[in-house]
């Protein structure tokens, strides 16, 4: 049943999301792409793409358009589709809705605890490493060609890597434009 | 988004206070979870209890979730469109470096050290060569990081 795997996948996903939008990532990559298949890696960067572009929270993003292509790409239609957007994005929140309510109603005062503030530093290198993974698991030759296969693509999406490595981190310039930069690049390099 | 929820809940309608609102900020940051919904979980739960918290995260999702849902069936369409797949050709490898970016920044704003530096690197490793799931990681990491706590501690 898809729509129950569904549902736990992005419970999961959203109980174990430590690290922000981007921390979530790896994780989504790894349910949706690595073990469920209901995505192929460049289905995958074209969400995270399309999510960068939208206003809201990467997560939800994500996990909207994921329960999207998810039931779509299972053959079922429209409607049902929508369904699977709605159960992702349901099951993504309750955790959230679930843990927050529990802190409020009795765990507030141990949130200072220094168990718990440790807990919460050992995570934080670990993030740091999820995210390099995310990062690592992107690189494949559905995203990037292969010089045997394509060498042009390869050598175009390799150089348009790097510009928007060093675009975005040392020139500062915003995301969003990179990537519609990046767009028009393709279209007049990439066209076939 | 930071200074847009402090806008709205703290000086418009003064649902929390300025001193709350940080503290609830470094919670729902620390926290699993989308941090925009959590926040909102919080703020919800304060002024109406579990109703309010279910309409706060309501709230919070569903302009996300239509503009999505609007370009996932918009997007279905144009999937083969040539145009579009030669931008997203394009598209890719920059997302790939937009993830890379906030790597090396989160990793210098956790103030690795020689010997934590190697948690990040092995996490990685493990994940992207080995096909170990993130949320062993993150288990390991948390029981780590309890120890370790627990270790200086005593």
């Amino acid at each position: 049943m898809i729509f129950f795997d569904l549902f736990i996948t992005f419970f999961k996903i959203g109980l174990f999301g430590f690290g922000g939008g981007y921390g979530m990532l790896s994780l989504i990559q790894h349910e949706t792409v690595e073990r469920a298949h209901w995505l192929s890696t460049s289905e995958f960067t074209d969400i995270v793409a399309i999510s960068q572009m939208t206003p809201g929270p990467i997560g939800i993003n994500s996990a909207t358009y994921c329960g999207y292509s998810a039931i779509h790409n299972a053959g079922y239609g429209h409607l049902m589709s929508v369904l699977g957007s709605a159960t992702a994005t349901f099951a993504l929140v309750l955790p959230s809705l679930i843990l927050m309510i529990l802190i409020s109603k009795m765990f507030m005062k141990y949130m200072h605890h220094h168990s718990v503030e440790s807990v919460f530093k050992g995570l934080r290198p670990a993030v740091v490493g999820l995210l390099a993974a995310a990062t690592l698991l992107l690189m494949t030759p559905e995203n990037f060609s292969t010089p045997s296969d394509n060498l042009w693509q390869f050598c175009i999406s390799c150089f348009l890597f790097i510009a928007a490595f060093v675009g975005v981190k040392f020139v500062k310039i915003n995301p969003i434009r990179m990537i519609l930069y990046c767009a028009v690049a393709g279209l007049l390099l990439l066209y076939e | 988004m930071i200074p847009l929820i402090e806008e709205e809940v703290v000086n418009r309608h003064r649902w929390v206070e300025k001193q709350e609102m940080l503290d609830l900020i470094a919670i729902a940051q620390s926290c699993p979870g989308v941090f925009a919904i959590n926040i909102a979980i919080f703020i919800g739960y304060k002024l109406n209890k579990v109703r309010g918290a279910i309409a706060t995260a309501a709230g919070t999702a569903l302009p996300s979730f239509l503009i999505i849902l609007a370009i996932a069936i918009f997007f279905k369409q144009f999937e083969d469109n040539r145009v579009v797949a030669a931008m997203f050709r394009g598209i890719r490898p920059a997302v790939v470096a937009l993830i890379a970016v906030p790597t090396f920044n989160l990793g210098k704003q956790a103030k690795l050290n020689k010997l934590t530096v190697w948690i990040p690197i092995l996490s990685a490793l493990a994940i992207w060569m080995m096909g170990v799931s993130p949320i062993w990681i993150i288990i390991l990491a948390g029981i780590g990081g309890y120890c370790f706590g627990k270790m200086r501690n005593e």
